[in-house]
């Protein structure tokens, strides 16, 4: 639990910090204001690079663009943002849905009636991660062919599913170990049937960290670029594809490739503002204790 | 206090995961496994056939064999490198009370939402193009030759690219283990009189070190599989400075069809990535059981 | 009345059935400039052919050939009209991958279409794909600085005069660069060029055997005299640049003289997007002096029916609609005569109102004429091909040698190694592809 409360309290900190120099505050405000943006101006510019017009855009370093919406609109008419915004939604959602049924109730088990084998298990779960994709391309290819699944939204969530299934099992076991087995133990005597166990105490705890583990895996899914790619064509094919319409045409046409990687990288992009503090929560895969 | 019930239990319930996932690595790789004794090019479906050995030998006499493994391990460990210490320094400043730390920790997190091509393409064109780039235009205003960093330092600039995108997870992973550290411990160091770096050397860093290995050990996963920033920036080249062993399985792929020798690299590539994996787990992963 | 109305019932539910029912075809495209305006006229399609609804998969050049390559290849069947080039062609019509363009209606004329490509798109007399725009390559050149430095481009240059031209505007010209290039690594971008730069010197990629040639003087001399003229006169960074990055430079005026597909004379002459629209002239490709060969550039980009469409009728009555001569005369008629999609009917280059619209017509015409696939080299070759070798296995092999050129032109690799590790690399390749025994 120390977890959660030390992830949050960063304004108790504040508060609680001895005798802060203003002094010092501004010195790591600036430092940390000047580092931030350094980091961010990559995605800054692309922004600003998608509000120019296309001789602006390849014009040298300029901050202020003439804000014309001129690209968004020649991108929008070129290839409808709607459909593939949409697949990616549903293959993202989807994915994460799917393997967090399955992955509750095996890290549940794997936290709270570990054997010597459940670390070797986790382990060899994460190693297959390490296979690369483009090896077992063809194959799959054909086997998705001759299962009717190519280019079909339930292709790509089950594709999704397995490669990030690893990730949330671990997450999802790192974060379970963190609740006391006291507390199961007190319920238990209690009375508590093991699904108002589940229900009633679990459940409450588990829900940051699933909360996390659900973003965090949203993230990996709207962002994976290989398989999306490749078994879909028209019909199931999300953002990833709707960026390769844009890049590299005949010239140089910067402003249209920034507005469509604006698009592509908004809608995830926003989540992650807005879902930060829970995202944090339960990424720290055990890292704290 | 694990009864034999709840232990049939924890078995039927990890049931699911571990089934799923033994198929997901079992078919793919026993088809690689067929697949690479067998002479297959998809553009030239006529000649398939047993091939016994062949397809090891040709991936692994590649000339770019060697250097991609060189530059597989440059590309994991440099971004390993400037990620952990990037992300321990970052960590160490967010954690100081600033003004607006919010949006200071919205603006640094922001990397990891965006997908690899993009922030490929984004680097390439605008940010370190020699013509049109930011990098370039810095560079004239100071009166210098515009640096042409994927023809000069090609490798270098992929991990920069990479790094910038995985430099917010370790930031985030690495703060909350800070944050977590005991604001008394810390104190009482201060009154014995410990100085900033004293201070850092024996009480945070040996209590970052798990936060670190779980760095380690999620991003190299990640890292090993790195290719579409390649493909997108610099093709592999110039020669064969930032072809990766991801990017060379790629390219007998999907550039020469050859699901034979690719499969062949693909078989080669799991048994590194699990030396890989087991010289990680010796070398970091005690960190985790504590 | 009974019978009639329950006819007209029967015909109101077919009617509407075939609404219903019509038929969508997946066409995968390159997001090169004319596809994107074929897209958007395409609702003159629909208007016509209600029955037939359109379903497009734009996408960027490389990424496009992965995809539809994989799915020919396997049997994917996702697309029913497909984009490929003039390489692609031959070899998957040998494969039995493409079917025969048997229906494109009587009004398609086929005898029209340049005898060049028609010819690159056939195979033992039946045409597997039809044309929606050719190119070759030409010389595009700055008539002022041309002026300024004393030069006037002879009628057939050669490489020893474009050498000089390029080193004495980049002396006379700090600004602006003599010569840009391609130097991107990619079989279809600086091979493309390097290609036929070798034709034009006495080169070929193999001899009779299918033994690489890359230790020939023709390939040292050709290719040494394309990196010391990039070195002296050419753009910084220029191993970076593709035809997208050459034409923008060009545009804003910092090229003298630029050599590449003739599409780009549109672009670099059209005065929206190019600085310099009314200082460019065109001349044919240069050769060596002595050598008959101008480099043998031909390239067009095209629509095909994979064999594992269902919808192939369909199919064919869109590509028919997209590349006959009314598609044409409507492009013109809608956005002008410039930017109809060029090199691909005889008719276009008859046209008046054409040629006047477009002073590169005539030099286009010519260099496509000037190209013939079947003998790229003055020496006997083994293989099709202008600036590719039509073999499925010059994709991966013309990549990466590409990538050993480009890191000579980075200044990371010598002349002599570059060319060695070719001649390495292609032997490797060829003996496991089986050409040598």
């Amino acid at each position: 639990m120390g977890v959660v409360q030390h992830g949050l309290s960063c304004g108790e900190n504040l508060i609680m910090a001895r005798r802060v120099s203003t002094r010092h505050k501004v010195i790591a405000t600036f430092a940390a204001w000047l580092v931030a943006f350094v980091i961010f101006f990559p995605i800054l510019y692309m922004v600003i690079t998608s509000l120019k017009t296309e001789p602006e855009a390849i014009a040298g370093i300029n901050l202020i663009p003439s804000f014309t919406l001129e690209s968004y609109v020649a991108v929008q008419q070129q290839n409808d943002y709607f459909k593939p915004f949409m697949n990616s939604v549903v293959i993202a959602l989807g994915s994460t849905l799917v393997a967090l049924i399955i992955a509750i109730p095996a890290a549940w088990s794997m936290a709270f009636s570990p054997t010597k084998r459940t670390k070797d298990i986790l382990m060899w779960m994460l190693s297959t991660k390490m296979m690369p994709a483009v090896g077992v391309l063809v194959p799959l290819f054909i086997i998705f062919r001759d299962t009717g699944l190519l280019d079909t939204r339930i292709g790509l969530t089950m594709i999704l599913t397995l490669i990030n299934l690893p990730i949330v099992v671990w997450m999802l076991y790192t974060y379970f170990r963190e609740i006391p087995g006291e507390i199961l133990e007190a319920a238990r005597m209690d009375g508590a049937s093991l699904s108002g166990e589940i229900i009633y105490v679990l459940t409450p705890m588990a829900v940051p960290g699933i909360a996390s583990t659900m973003l965090l895996n949203i993230i990996l899914a709207w962002n994976e670029a290989f398989w999306t790619l490749r078994l879909a064509a028209a019909n199931a094919a999300p953002l990833t594809a709707f960026i390769a319409s844009f890049s590299s045409p005949q010239g140089l046409f910067w402003a249209k490739l920034s507005a469509a990687s604006t698009l592509a990288i908004a809608p995830i992009l926003i989540m992650g503002w807005f879902s930060q503090r829970q995202l944090v929560r339960g990424l720290t895969f055990g890292a704290v204790k | 206090m694990a009864t034999r019930q709840t232990r049939t239990l924890a078995r039927f319930m990890m049931a699911p995961a571990v089934v799923l996932l033994l198929i997901w690595m079992i078919v793919p790789l026993s088809m690689t496994i067929w697949y690479s004794f067998q002479n297959y090019n998809l553009l030239n479906p006529m000649t398939r056939g047993f091939a016994g050995w062949s397809n090891y030998v040709y991936f692994y006499t590649d000339p770019a064999f060697y250097q991609a493994i060189g530059n597989t391990l440059m590309l994991v460990g440099g971004v390993l490198f400037i990620t952990v210490v990037g992300g321990i320094l970052l960590a160490l400043l967010l954690d100081q009370p600033i003004f607006g730390q919010g949006i200071v920790r919205i603006l640094v997190i922001s990397p990891f939402f965006v997908m690899p091509p993009v922030a490929a393409l984004v680097w390439k064109n605008m940010i370190m193009h020699p013509g049109y780039g930011v990098f370039a235009d810095i560079s004239r205003f100071f009166g210098l030759q515009p640096v042409d960093w994927f023809a000069q330092y090609p490798l270098f600039s992929i991990i920069i690219i990479v790094a910038w995108q995985w430099l917010p997870f370790a930031t985030l992973i690495l703060l909350t283990a800070l944050q977590s550290l005991d604001e008394e411990q810390k104190e009482a160091a201060e009154m014995d009189g410990a100085n900033f770096l004293n201070r850092f050397w024996y009480l945070t860093l040996p209590h970052l070190a798990r936060a670190i290995t779980v760095v380690i050990l999620i991003q190299t996963i990640f890292l090993l599989a790195v290719y579409a920033e390649i493909l997108v920036t610099t093709n592999g080249g110039p020669g064969y400075a930032s072809t990766n062993l991801a990017f060379l399985i790629y390219r007998t792929a999907l550039l020469s069809y050859d699901v034979g020798g690719a499969s062949a690299g693909g078989v080669i590539a799991v048994i590194l990535a699990n030396i890989v994996a087991i010289f990680l787990m010796r070398a970091v992963g005690r960190n985790l059981d504590r | 009345m009974k019978l009639r109305t329950a006819l007209l019932g029967a015909c109101s539910v077919l009617v509407l059935s075939g609404a219903a029912f019509a038929e969508t075809i997946t066409i995968a495209t390159v997001n090169n400039g004319d596809m994107i305006r074929m897209q958007r006229l395409a609702e003159d399609f629909t208007a016509k052919h209600p029955d037939i609804q359109l379903q497009w998969v734009t996408l960027e050049e490389n990424v496009l050939r992965e995809r539809v390559t994989t799915d020919i290849a396997a049997g994917g069947g996702q697309y029913d009209v497909m984009t490929i080039g003039n390489y692609e062609v031959p070899i998957w019509a040998k494969q039995g991958w493409l079917l025969e363009l048997d229906g494109l209606g009587d009004d398609y004329d086929v005898d029209d279409l340049l005898p060049a490509i028609r010819g690159g798109l056939t195979v033992d007399g039946k045409l597997y794909a039809a044309p929606f725009y050719g190119e070759s390559a030409m010389i595009m050149y700055r008539t002022d600085l041309f002026e300024a430095a004393g030069l006037e481009m002879p009628a057939s240059p050669t490489w020893e005069f474009i050498g000089e031209a390029a080193r004495k505007i980049k002396a006379d010209n700090p600004d602006v660069n003599g010569i840009c290039l391609r130097g991107k690594a990619g079989w279809g971008e600086n091979m493309a060029f390097i290609t036929a730069l070798a034709n034009s010197y006495g080169g070929r990629w193999f001899d009779e055997n299918w033994q690489p040639q890359f230790d020939q003087p023709e390939w040292k001399e050709a290719f040494q005299f394309y990196i010391d003229l990039m070195n002296d006169a050419g753009p910084a960074g220029a191993s970076s640049n593709g035809f997208n990055e050459n034409l923008t430079l060009f545009q804003q005026g910092k090229c003298g003289m630029w050599m590449d597909a003739t599409v780009a004379a549109s672009f670099v002459s059209n005065p929206e997007d190019s600085q310099v629209a009314d200082k460019v002239d065109f001349a044919i490709f240069p050769s060596k002096e002595g050598v008959d060969n101008h480099g043998h550039w031909l390239w067009s980009w095209n629509l095909a029916v994979p064999a594992s469409s269902g919808k192939a009728e369909a199919a064919q009555t869109f590509i028919s609609w997209a590349t006959d001569k009314a598609y044409t005369e409507m492009v013109a008629e809608k956005e002008g005569w410039a930017n109809v999609p060029p090199g691909t009917r005889t008719s276009l280059y008859e046209n008046a109102a054409y040629k006047e619209a477009a002073p590169f017509a005539e030099p286009t015409l010519e260099a496509m004429n000037a190209a013939d696939i079947t003998k790229p080299s003055v020496k006997p070759v083994p293989y099709t091909g202008g600036q590719f070798v039509a073999i499925p296995e010059f994709q991966g092999l013309g990549t990466t040698v590409g990538q050993l050129f480009a890191a000579a032109l980075a200044g990371q690799s010598s002349v002599d190694d570059a060319l060695a590790q070719a001649q390495n690399i292609a032997t490797r390749e060829m003996t496991r592809a089986g050409y040598i025994k």
